[in-house]
């Protein structure tokens, strides 16, 4: 099992049942999981996606993103940043003393406003490590969450990284260690993670695709995919046919 | 008018510029003029992306043209960070008013509706809100008390600069469904733009074009510069010069080897195809 297929898998179940995505652009892994989610609800996600005019039905422009974000059109979104803290809080801004930053990134861009009004986003990270999981963050884009009485029907539900999957109560502003991914530890987690979280008492390991999956992924997803990201879509097709044979051979 | 050093000069030493993105299918950017603002040697812009910066940023900053900045964002997308504003703002050579997409079409609306202010949703609690408290105030919704909201001060740039799709000879332009650049032309004093097509006939005349047309009382000048987006994306039209992205890119890394960009590429003005 490759690590991008089980990275997908979990996006993918992290967006049952939900009625309408917003994908930003430049992100695979979330397109994937979304198209993926798609095909097993029965087409019922709707899917709003940069980079892809097939799933970009707007009558403006992007600006109108924040507008349906603002009015609740859609109740889910993934999210990436440069640190994230144990409060979910998201920093895209950079590290240093403003205005002149060391680290300058290139910006909070609609975060501010999406991140807070989004339920149910999805945070994701490529990396693991005390670098990116931070104590606290140097600056807040986003705030994971607020004080009492600030308008903020969004916020975070979960982070998915190569090491582990947490989810996040938005109450205690506190994520939870839900599952490890195969051949990772608590001890490691440990190890990799700037912030304090809970772990859940039924700790366990975080499932990867069965056959069916594999096979809507094979059969549904890949040729839409590769229209916008042909490289990706590529590779990934290369370890979908091995887990595919892997599974049948096992079987 | 006639040439693109004639339409810049309406871009005076000190503006208030409105830029428009260069991303994805809404890309509207102007570098032919971008360009013809560096050889002017132009100073002390304030520019407002709306809402992103791209290489026509970087460029002007790098050339020096640029006192302060406010953006959504500013990269190079795929070919990444956007090298001379990193290093002008780590420098302290520009100012960077921190901002997010949403706030700076707020703070348009209210300019093109001749308000004071607008109300947006969601940011408080963001470090934006933190770093723009000389100008933003986070107030409470007069309907509803218990409701903080923020409360953005109107902008008016003083010109704005695009590149349109088609003009025809009445003075109208036409940006098609592109909200934030409609948005930007309504709220600055006048917009000046270079365009890829002349329209035939007047853009009034025909229903399916109205909705997208900026019509020739926002619009100060225009010349007619087909793909002045090079090497920026245009939209469905032409596609992005990746080959010169990834040279700037590579280039503009050090204050050097933009300077020998600029010579190349902007004093030069050598295009590859």
């Amino acid at each position: 099992m490759s690590d991008r297929l089980l990275f997908i898998t979990t996006l993918t179940r992290l967006l049952e049942g939900r009625r309408h995505v917003f994908v930003g652009g430049g992100s695979a892994a979330a397109a994937t999981a979304s198209l993926l989610q798609r095909a097993l609800s029965g087409d019922r996600l709707q899917i709003t996606m940069l980079g892809d005019k097939r799933y970009l039905f707007l009558s403006n422009d992007y600006s109108e993103i924040f507008n349906c974000a603002a009015t609740g059109r859609y109740d889910a979104f993934f999210m990436g940043g440069g640190q994230i803290d144990g409060g979910g809080n998201v920093n895209l801004i950079g590290i240093g003393d403003h205005p002149t930053l060391k680290v300058r990134w290139p910006g909070s861009r609609g975060t501010p406003l999406i991140y807070m009004m989004i339920e149910n986003t999805i945070l994701f990270l490529e990396e693991h490590t005390r670098r990116v999981l931070v104590p606290r963050v140097d600056y807040i884009s986003a705030p994971g969450t607020s004080e009492p009485g600030v308008y903020h029907p969004g916020g975070p539900v979960a982070l998915v990284t190569p090491r582990c999957v947490f989810s996040f109560d938005r109450k205690r502003a506190r994520f939870t260690l839900e599952t490890l991914n195969p051949g990772h530890s608590l001890e490691e987690v440990n190890e990799h993670t700037g912030f304090d979280f809970d772990v859940a008492p039924n700790l366990g390991e975080t499932p990867g695709p069965g056959l069916p999956l594999l096979e809507l992924l094979r059969d549904r997803v890949l040729d839409e995919l590769s229209v916008i990201y042909p490289q990706y879509t590529e590779t990934l097709r290369n370890e979908v046919d091995a887990a595919i044979a892997a599974q049948r051979q096992a079987a | 008018m006639d040439t693109i050093e004639e339409l810049v000069t309406l871009v005076g030493d000190g503006a208030l510029l409105g830029l428009p993105t260069g991303t994805g299918d809404y890309s509207a950017v102007s570098m032919e003029a971008a360009r013809a603002l560096v050889r002017r040697g132009v100073r002390n812009l304030d520019i407002v992306c709306v809402p992103g910066g791209g290489m026509d940023v970087d460029m002007l900053i790098g050339a020096g043209c640029v006192a302060s900045i406010q953006a959504g964002v500013i990269s190079l997308g795929e070919y990444g960070a956007a090298p001379r504003y990193v290093a002008a703002q780590r420098e302290g050579r520009i100012k960077v008013k921190e901002s997010t997409c949403p706030a700076i079409e707020a703070a348009l609306t209210a300019g093109e509706r001749g308000i004071p202010f607008m109300p947006v949703r969601g940011i408080i609690g963001s470090d934006v809100v933190r770093l723009r408290s000389d100008e933003w105030k986070v107030g409470t919704n007069p309907f509803e008390p218990h409701d903080p909201i923020l409360f953005v001060p109107a902008i008016r740039p003083d010109v704005a600069l695009i590149h349109a799709p088609l003009a025809d000879r009445a003075g109208n332009l036409w940006i098609g469904r592109n909200g934030h650049t409609r948005v930007l032309t309504h709220a600055a004093a006048f917009t000046i733009a270079t365009f890829e097509n002349w329209y035939d006939g007047n853009l009034f005349d025909d229903e399916r074009m109205r909705a997208g047309v900026l019509p020739a009382q926002y619009v100060r000048a225009s010349v007619h510069v087909p793909h002045a987006t090079w090497p920026m994306r245009f939209g469905e039209i032409h596609a992005e010069d990746s080959a010169n992205l990834r040279r700037y890119a590579k280039a503009a890394a050090t204050q050097e080897g933009f300077d020998a960009y600029l010579q190349e590429f902007v004093f030069n003005e050598r295009k590859v195809a």
